[in-house]
């Protein structure tokens, strides 16, 4: 404990080296496989490559990814940049399929009564298909989230600063203290970035909160008990 | 007025819906499509809006084939109402009135302020605009089917067993206030249902399919009870069983109407006078 009071300075400067980290990867992933999952989701072909290629892509393991990394695109071995690069190839390998089923899950009725009133193809997909995919792809996101806070820390093997800094100093120099405040820390973060979105699903997504206590047809004393 | 010219539909299953289907649909009359699953009446009336295009032949809108339209502008243009309301589920129900409006560049405040008076029009609570579909009964939801379908006040409105999944009661509701605002508006209205009874009620001009799309008769309620063309249309109206057949039994100072089965069906009123005392 005095050494997490000791160095709280440190403890704040990598939390915030490990959100400048985390970001960049969820916002971008989600950008990404939002066409990805849309032209999976369009087309039988590109189902199968698309997604069978996401889930290969997954596979790769991170520390090796890291070291290759530099060498394809040319960054410094130590580039924050390829943190994010590749967790962000992460977040796009969880996020394709989860467009593509979230996608999947709007209400065949709503999207033909939709067409039927006059949306065009673009106007359906940004206003109707991508809101009522709105609770999958949140739950995707809340995935993705958490394990790109978590992935984040693997990056201080090659030296790329972040909580996981905490790690592999506290066990080089044998501090424990330093070890836990880093787990701690992060577990805090990703948390935060949990709560974080789940609360702007509320906001964005209004519909799915009111409408779920009161479905129709449920008698009141039955929701009592 | 809606022309079919001897249209046909083959789906890409290799499904024959509609085989050499020709009719004309009059202006500001209801036509009913009446029949089975199978009959291609959903098929024909989504030919209107071009949700479905024909295989062969065409379908005109007052002269004009509706092929050469632009498939979006056509159906912004054009009123319509299916089943379980279709209802966007994230927008609020005045959102869900105003959503065509919005969709043809009318400002939000008027497209609102609009829709609010079509909530009047359906006999909808204002209390209710701001609420989910989702929040709403289903007859409820129907209602704002119908003011979505008349917010840009179109000349065709394209109704698709629109009370379909209501119970009985709020059906019956529905189609007495669906026949009070046909009254009001005058809308060129097609509509398909799968119950003679709700055609009757609705239809001036009931078009009576078999499997395929193929016309078993047209014609006014009277002209099909009088005159069912075949034994299936018969049987579709319900002539056959005896009933349409009603004939006057003298029950003490009382008249009583009874059909074939035996089945009372109500009472003579012979003198008008009497009933409105």
């Amino acid at each position: 404990m005095t050494w997490v009071l000791a160095n709280l300075g440190l403890i704040w400067a990598r939390t915030l080296d490990h959100v400048v980290l985390s970001l960049p990867p969820i916002v971008l992933c989600f950008l990404i496989a939002l066409p990805l999952g849309w032209l999976a989701r369009r087309y039988r072909i590109s189902r199968g490559i698309i997604l069978t290629g996401a889930g290969l892509l997954y596979a790769v393991p991170s520390l090796p990814l890291f070291f290759v990394l530099p060498a394809v695109i040319g960054t410094g071995l130590r580039s924050p940049l390829n943190v994010i690069i590749a967790l962000t190839l992460y977040g796009v390998a969880l996020m394709v399929r989860v467009v593509s089923d979230g996608l999947d899950s709007v209400d065949a009725d709503v999207r033909q009564s939709a067409s039927a009133v006059g949306y065009s193809a673009w106007s359906r997909f940004w206003q109707v298909e991508l809101p009522l995919s709105g609770p999958v792809l949140l739950a995707g996101l809340r995935v993705v989230a958490v394990s790109t806070v978590s992935l984040v820390t693997v990056g201080a093997v090659i030296g790329v600063q972040s909580l996981g800094s905490l790690f592999t100093d506290g066990f080089q120099r044998g501090i424990q203290a330093e070890i836990i405040a880093g787990l701690v820390v992060t577990v805090g973060l990703a948390l935060v970035f949990d709560g974080g979105l789940v609360l702007a699903g509320r906001v964005l997504m209004p519909w799915n909160r009111r409408a779920a206590p009161s479905k129709p047809n449920v008698p009141v004393e039955l929701r009592a008990t | 007025m809606i022309e079919f010219r001897s249209v046909s539909k083959r789906f890409p299953d290799g499904t024959l819906a509609v085989q050499d289907f020709s009719l004309v649909l009059p202006s500001h009359k209801t036509t009913v499509l009446v029949g089975s699953s199978g009959s291609g009446k959903t098929t024909l009336l989504r030919m209107i809006n071009r949700m479905v295009d024909p295989t062969s032949g065409s379908v005109a809108i007052d002269g004009e084939d509706i092929a050469t339209l632009p498939p979006v502008k056509l159906r912004r243009g054009i009123g319509y109402v299916m089943q379980n309301s279709g209802l966007l589920p994230h927008r609020t129900v005045l959102d869900n009135v105003a959503t065509v409006p919005l969709l043809r560049g009318t400002p939000k405040r008027q497209a609102r302020a609009d829709a609010l008076v079509l909530l009047d029009t359906v006999g909808l609570d204002r209390a209710l605009a701001d609420r989910y579909p989702g929040q709403l009964s289903g007859g409820q939801q129907q209602r704002v089917g119908v003011a979505r379908g008349l917010a840009v006040d179109p000349n065709i409105l394209l109704m698709d067993e629109p009370f379909g999944a209501v119970d009985p009661i709020v059906r019956a509701e529905l189609q007495q206030e669906l026949v009070r605002l046909q009254k009001d508006l005058d809308k060129t209205v097609v509509f398909v249902t799968h119950d003679i009874e709700e055609a009757f009620l609705l239809g001036d001009q009931i078009v009576i399919l078999r499997e395929g799309g193929r016309i078993a008769q047209v014609g006014s309620p009277a002209d099909l009870l009088a005159r069912p063309a075949d034994d299936f249309v018969a049987s579709f109206v319900g002539a056959d069983r005896g009933r349409r057949v009603l004939h006057v039994e003298r029950h003490g100072a009382e008249d009583v109407v009874v059909d074939s089965d035996g089945r009372l069906a109500g009472v003579l009123n012979g003198n008008p006078a009497e009933g409105d005392r």
